[in-house]
């Protein structure tokens, strides 16, 4: 009867108690669905963002990050590949590659865009520039002279085709302008636009030849299995490489995606408390109105004998039905609104500008993290509970005289 | 064996800057087993002496003693408990948790006092049978008569053998006939249980059943009579 009680008294007002539940209901499925969604596009961000050549970490010469020319390239890769055989952990993968700011050139346009040097067999697994990024022509294959990578958005630009030339030039390790010419043997694409238009690839050998450059690499990329180990691991890269080298991680490579991915923690911090807010008001008010209502009835139990902590547990006992009763149907709610866009995604292509300024796909699926629905599920019953205790208090403190001479 | 002992008991209230002496030196003795009326006209005091007797309020001068416990030497938790264990109150309107059915009703001071579900079910039945209402059990307060709940509240006050009964015009809402048939009915436990029943009326019909009969006049006892 303990529990029957409270039950039964939720239902002297119906309309009352699905106003709450609705209000529980409404926060729990608001904070289950955004907070899915803004980890999707939080990962979705992160994704984009390491695979665009960054990875997790990225160790370099001194003073190439400054200053990334080909004269501060590294000229004993042997050794940083040395301790990377030495310290990554299993499942990790890294790759090298020179790169260098460019001109790209044909007979009707030019445009500045950064020259890599990749090899092949290592840069899929670690960056976006795989053989499944290409959509007409060819992967680059380990030693290609002539053929040259470029993007959809590049070719569109340049009004070119496959097969057609191309001609990069750079400044080479004499400090003089080098310049040649490579066939378009493959069009890759990317999320973003703006990618597909700055990079154009080649093998490492070609380069090097363009370059004159015998065995200098400008960067090592390392994509880890375990995205959150990457502050631990650059360190102990860094600790067994010989002086003149840096080691980056992502987090000083693509400052702006660290300060968006904050920002989305942020937005979801405030969401919450916006709907602790709305919801703990209601709940008080509905409840303080409930209790009011019932003054004579909790007057007479206490001339009964009941004692105050009983008639906080059994204010305590009804809000704790109402909110778990929400929380349960907000959830359902929450993960049956998100169930289509697991399958189909949220298309973004209506503000695809700003999206992708922002490193987003045109398409982000919702991330669901059990953590993030215990969170709000927890946010929402202590919180609710705790304001419980107000109207509840209010109840258990009236003398059965005070109670009677209520009329 | 006294039962109920009021000794030079006083109580005022105070309503905005004026304040209002309820009870003056009301001495008052009941013995167990009494089936005693307060009577006396509206604003004399029956209610304010009810209250202190029954533990919900506390004089302003004088002792209240209840079944050899001095009010002045409880705390308000050890009050609630003497309340539940040795005190029944039936009052005039408003007895009962309108979500319980009548048997549930009985049976919620029952698990306030921690009885064990089984007992707590046989008992409340067996009390609802004696006040009449043995095909009720499982009734809701809005769907029994006014007489009908008030013998529920009986039934609720004297389920576990209380002390005393303090009942505040129980009688205030029914009609005359449903009115004696609560009295008939209480007169019958008091005799047949030997419970102290202390109520207070305004109906001179009401006071015919007393045995014992206090008037009560601006605060002070003016009339003791017994029959
Ligand atoms: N809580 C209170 N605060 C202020 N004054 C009160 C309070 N309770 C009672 N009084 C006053 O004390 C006096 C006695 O009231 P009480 O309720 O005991 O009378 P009563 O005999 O029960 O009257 P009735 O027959 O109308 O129920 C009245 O003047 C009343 O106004
Ligand atoms: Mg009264």
């Amino acid at each position: 009867m303990h529990f029957k009680l409270p039950w039964r008294n939720l239902w002297r007002n119906p309309r009352r108690t699905l106003i709450i539940m609705a209000a529980v209901i409404i926060g729990v499925w608001s904070m289950v669905f955004l907070s899915a969604l803004m980890r999707g596009m939080s990962e979705n961000m992160f994704e984009n963002g390491i695979s665009i050549l960054t990875g997790d970490l990225q160790i370099h010469q001194k003073g190439y990050r400054s200053d990334p020319v080909i004269e501060n390239s590294m000229s004993n890769p042997g050794e940083v590949k040395r301790v990377l055989a030495e310290t990554l952990p299993e499942g990790a993968r890294w790759a090298s590659r020179i790169r260098v700011n460019a001109i790209a050139q044909n007979a009707r346009h030019s445009a500045g865009i950064t020259f890599v040097g990749v090899d092949p067999d290592k840069e899929k697994y670690v960056s976006f520039i795989k053989p499944a990024a290409v959509s007409e022509g060819k992967y680059l294959s380990e030693g290609d002279q002539r053929r040259i990578l470029v993007g959809k958005a590049l070719l569109e630009k340049f009004e070119t085709r496959i097969g057609h030339k191309i001609v990069i030039m750079a400044q080479d390790t004499n400090g003089e302008i080098a310049s040649k010419a490579f066939r378009i043997g493959g069009v890759f694409r990317s999320e973003l636009s703006s990618t597909e238009k700055q990079y154009v690839f080649v093998s490492k050998d070609a380069a090097k030849e363009l370059l004159r450059l015998s065995s200098g690499i400008s960067e090592f990329a390392v994509l880890l299995e375990d995205h959150k180990r990457v502050d631990q691991i650059a360190g102990r890269i860094a600790e067994k490489l010989p002086e003149g080298y840096e080691v980056h991680t992502w987090k000083d490579l693509l400052p702006m995606m660290k300060a968006w991915t904050a920002m989305i923690d942020g937005f979801n911090l405030i969401w919450y408390v916006v709907v602790f807010i709305a919801m703990g008001f209601g709940i008080i008010n509905t409840l303080l109105m409930a209790v009011y209502e019932r003054m004579r009835e909790f007057g007479m139990l206490k001339a009964l004998g009941m004692k105050p902590v009983w008639i906080i547990r059994n204010v305590l006992c009804e809000s704790f039905y109402i909110l778990f009763l929400g929380i349960v149907i907000g959830d359902i709610i929450g993960l049956l609104s998100l169930a289509p866009l697991f399958q189909s995604g949220l298309d973004l292509s209506a503000m695809a500008v700003g999206a992708e300024m922002a490193g987003l796909s045109r398409v982000i699926f919702p991330s669901l993290n059990p953590n993030d629905m215990i969170l709000a599920n927890t946010v929402v019953l202590f919180s609710g509970l705790l304001v419980t205790l107000y109207p509840a208090v209010e109840a258990a403190r009236i003398t059965p005289v005070e109670a009677m001479m209520k009329t | 064996m006294k039962i109920v002992e009021s000794i030079n008991v006083s109580k005022t209230y105070q309503q905005g800057k004026v304040a209002v002496n309820a009870l003056k030196n009301v001495n008052l003795t009941i013995e167990k087993g009494e089936f005693m009326a307060l009577a006396g006209p509206s604003g004399s005091g029956k209610t304010t002496l009810l209250n202190l007797i029954g533990g919900l309020d506390l004089p302003g001068e004088g002792k209240i003693i209840v079944n050899g416990n001095d009010y002045s030497k409880m705390n308000p938790s050890q009050l609630a408990e003497l309340r539940l264990f040795k005190i029944g109150f039936v009052f005039q309107a408003y007895n009962l948790i309108p979500v319980l059915s009548a048997v549930e009703n009985v049976e919620y001071v029952m698990l306030l006092q921690g009885a064990p579900e089984k007992e707590r079910k046989e008992k409340a039945e067996r009390i609802l049978d004696e006040v009449g209402l043995g095909d009720k059990y499982s009734r809701r307060p809005n769907e029994l008569s006014g007489g009908q709940q008030q013998r529920v509240a009986v039934a609720r006050a004297i389920v576990s053998n209380p002390a005393i009964v303090l009942a505040d015009e129980p009688t205030a809402n029914l009609d005359s006939k449903t009115g004696d048939g609560l009295l008939t009915l209480m007169k019958k436990i008091n005799e047949k249980k030997q419970v102290t029943f202390i109520f207070s009326t305004h109906d001179r019909m009401v006071m015919e059943y007393a045995a014992r009969m206090v008037h009560i006049r601006d605060g002070q006892v003016a009339e003791d009579t017994k029959k």
